[in-house]
């Protein structure tokens, strides 16, 4: 018999999980630039993501999803992407569309339950996240065509979860990704859980990377808690995909160290003890202790940058929560390029309720 | 005598008690497992029935309901989660295009006795498509039975008769009331039937209709209207799909005007063939316009404004006013 296919899937892993190189780094890493700027950013969304969840707790913010564990991937992603590039992000990708202009406040603003907070015209193209799993990967697809039809150099990057790598859409996106040679590079944050569904039940393959072998594009594996792995990973895939030569599947293996979202009690499915191993090897720890060794970041450094940040995440909470209500009218303004006749009954309505009087006056 | 149960308990003890019964019921969907459902619905189902009839299935809603039809042709009776109606729309082609039709097409010779459970509707904070109420789209489907209790007590009944239909049906769960107003819910194991209206309250002024959460605020406002010397006759329809409109017709006889209240978009939703039903068949009972209180033809806002959105007690007060002032 002949073989007809052959397929293998590599991990890519530079740091140990205590942060120890484990075999020649990149020439990029010879120097401190980069990774003082990937770990300054890694800080900044852990302490915005402890602020939210806070906000949360005291009834300031709504049902959110935390970012704890996948600070490195977005960091890297955000970071690589050129500024006219595509993102189509999922809801766990704040830290991310920060990166590409996305204020604070406006993060605040979209898990406060306010329209307004994918609005930000900083973001350019990019798509708002997406609730509905994995419909966003079809988008990127979309996006990717749009790119090749029209011959722009551009490359649209998307990601999403674990689970939502069981969707149709997920899967049709890479088909097509892989028949059209489309410029799209996937990014599974692949956390290990989906709410309460461990990825071990999610998908009998052994990788998700492999995913990517059915539709005839690149996959591979990468550590998702090593920002040297993940930015050699995602500087070829956006490389490949710029240069006309396709789509590529990037598997980064992470760890949700938080519940799903503050709806949700993690420990009613998962045992504590797989938690705390996984916070032995999460990212901002790693990269934190290379940057020690290196001699490139100190503990003085660490305090004034968290003060730092510590700041700018304060002006931007106190600038949400100073924020006036949207006006009334924009549920419906919004909702049509022109305001159809059929409706304008309706808006004087939503207007009148609203007033002073009205039934649904605070 | 029972204690007092929510609906999301009485769901939960429904389940329970089907599966005790009948070794053919089977729960699938995401989270319903180890996890019980995201709102606790299936909690315990995992410890008492096994993993072989309480499947926590990969996250992919297409999946789980081409699953259940395919499951359903062979006796089974799968009884899926959808977590949030938000994410329904991948089921659609496997209960339009199959479900719904699997009895029709081959003359009988195979059916498909599935349930799909789903929360739906606002009011509870949740993030953005975690809170529309589009059971329109699903009652205009011929052959999909549109199944939704107001109560505790009604989920219990329904859900066991949803259960033992031979056909498809899927039943949709106010979320907003899920753990409101419990009452004392026995395990009987009987069914409440299916295919009619429930009037709730009988009066003689007016006929408010309504379903699912805005039964609260209707029932509300007929309380406050009482007082004011207006009797208003409450028409739970609970069958969207389909609908008993006799029970409604033979109200608006009798009472002359009507209000429909639901907190879906106005246009194209179930109160518009409750009315429209009413115009055929019921003018000549009418003394007013019959009136809808409805959600906007707008996206559902997130929560922050959401409560600009949903139809209030004052909304349906004004609606039933302006019908009984008209001559
Ligand atoms: C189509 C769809 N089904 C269900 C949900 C509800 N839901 C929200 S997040 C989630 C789990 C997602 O897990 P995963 O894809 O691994 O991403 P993670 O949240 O872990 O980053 C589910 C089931 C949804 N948002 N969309
Ligand atoms: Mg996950």
């Amino acid at each position: 018999m002949d073989t007809v296919f052959h397929g293998e899937i590599h991990l890519r892993r530079y740091l140990s999980d205590q942060g120890k190189p484990e075999q020649v780094l990149p020439d990029w890493t010879h120097s401190p630039e980069r990774l003082v700027r990937y770990y300054r950013n890694m800080v900044l969304v852990r302490q915005l993501d402890y602020k939210i969840i806070a906000l949360q707790r005291t009834g300031q913010i709504g049902t959110y999803a935390s970012l704890l564990g996948s600070e490195a991937i977005d960091t890297v992603v955000g970071d690589l992407m050129a500024a006219d590039d595509v993102l189509v992000p999922y809801y766990r990708n704040h830290a991310l569309q920060m990166l590409r202009g996305l204020p604070i406040e406006d993060v605040l603003c979209y898990w406060g339950g306010d329209e307004r907070g994918s609005a930000a015209a900083a973001l350019g193209d990019d798509f708002p996240n997406a609730v509905p799993i994995a419909t966003q990967s079809l988008h990127a697809a979309g996006v990717a065509s749009a790119f090749k039809v029209r011959g722009e150099k551009r490359v649209a990057v998307t990601l999403c979860g674990d689970g939502a790598t069981s969707k149709g859409d997920f899967l049709e996106a890479l088909n097509v990704a892989g028949a059209w040679q489309l410029p799209v590079v996937f990014v599974v944050n692949n956390n290990q859980w989906a709410i309460s569904v461990p990825r071990s039940i999610q998908c009998g393959a052994q990788t998700l990377a492999q995913k990517a072998f059915g539709a005839g594009i690149r996959g591979e594996q990468v550590d998702g808690n090593d920002v040297i792995a993940l930015h050699e990973a995602v500087s070829e895939a956006l490389k490949h995909a710029r240069e006309g030569k396709g789509a590529t599947l990037i598997e980064a293996v992470s760890y949700r160290l938080s519940d799903h979202t503050t709806a949700d009690d993690a420990t009613r499915y998962r045992a504590s003890e797989e938690l705390k191993a996984a916070w032995e090897r999460e990212p901002v720890k790693r990269l934190q202790t290379f940057l020690h060794e290196q001699g490139w970041w100190d503990e003085r450094q660490e305090q004034a940058w968290i003060e730092e940040v510590g700041q700018m995440i304060q002006t931007s909470v106190d600038a949400y929560l100073a924020r006036p209500q949207q006006p009334i009218e924009h549920l419906i303004d919004y909702l049509y390029a022109e305001l159809p006749n059929a409706l304008e009954e309706q808006r004087e309505r939503l207007i009148r309720n609203a007033q002073p009087g009205g039934s649904r006056h605070e | 005598m029972s204690n007092a149960i929510t609906m999301v308990e009485a769901v939960n003890l429904a389940l329970h008690s089907e599966m005790r019964r009948d070794q053919s019921v089977m729960v699938l969907g995401e989270d319903v497992g180890v996890n019980g459902g995201v709102f606790r619905a299936t909690v315990g189902l995992r410890d008492e029935f096994g993993m072989k009839r309480v499947m926590d299935t990969p996250l992919a809603e297409t999946m789980i309901a081409g699953l259940s039809v395919g499951m359903a042709t062979q006796g089974l009776k799968p009884v899926a989660e959808i977590q949030f109606m938000g994410f329904i729309f991948p089921t659609m082609e496997h209960l339009i295009g199959h479900a719904a039709r699997m009895r029709h097409r081959t003359r009988g010779r195979l059916s498909c006795p599935l349930v799909v459970r789903v929360p739906y509707g606002g009011g509870i904070h949740a993030p953005e498509h975690h809170s529309e109420s589009t059971e329109a789209l699903f009652a205009h489907i011929p052959g999909l039975r549109v199944v939704i209790p107001s109560s505790p007590a009604r989920a219990y009944g329904l859900l066991l008769a949803a259960i033992r239909n031979p056909d498809p049906v899927l039943f949709m769960e106010p979320k907003r009331v899920y753990r409101l107003n419990a009452q004392p819910v026995e395990d009987s194991g009987e069914t409440l039937p299916l295919d009619t209206c429930y009037t709730l309250r009988e009066g003689s002024d007016i006929t408010l209709v309504s379903w699912g959460a805005m039964i609260k605020e209707t029932l509300e406002a007929a309380d406050r209207l009482a007082q004011q010397g207006v009797s208003c006759e409450v028409i739970d329809v609970v069958t969207l799909n389909p609908i008993d409109h006799n029970t409604i017709l033979a109200s608006v006889d009798k009472t002359g005007r009507c209000v429909i209240v639901h907190e879906a978009p106005k246009s194209g939703a179930v109160g518009a063939e409750i009315a429209a039903t009413i115009a055929e068949k019921g003018l000549l009972s009418l003394q007013a316009p019959v009136a809808r209180v409805t959600g906007y033809d707008t996206v559902m806002p997130y929560y922050r404004m959401e409560h600009h959105y949903m139809p209030s007690t004052a909304d349906i007060l004004e609606a039933v006013n302006t019908t009984l002032e008209f001559s």
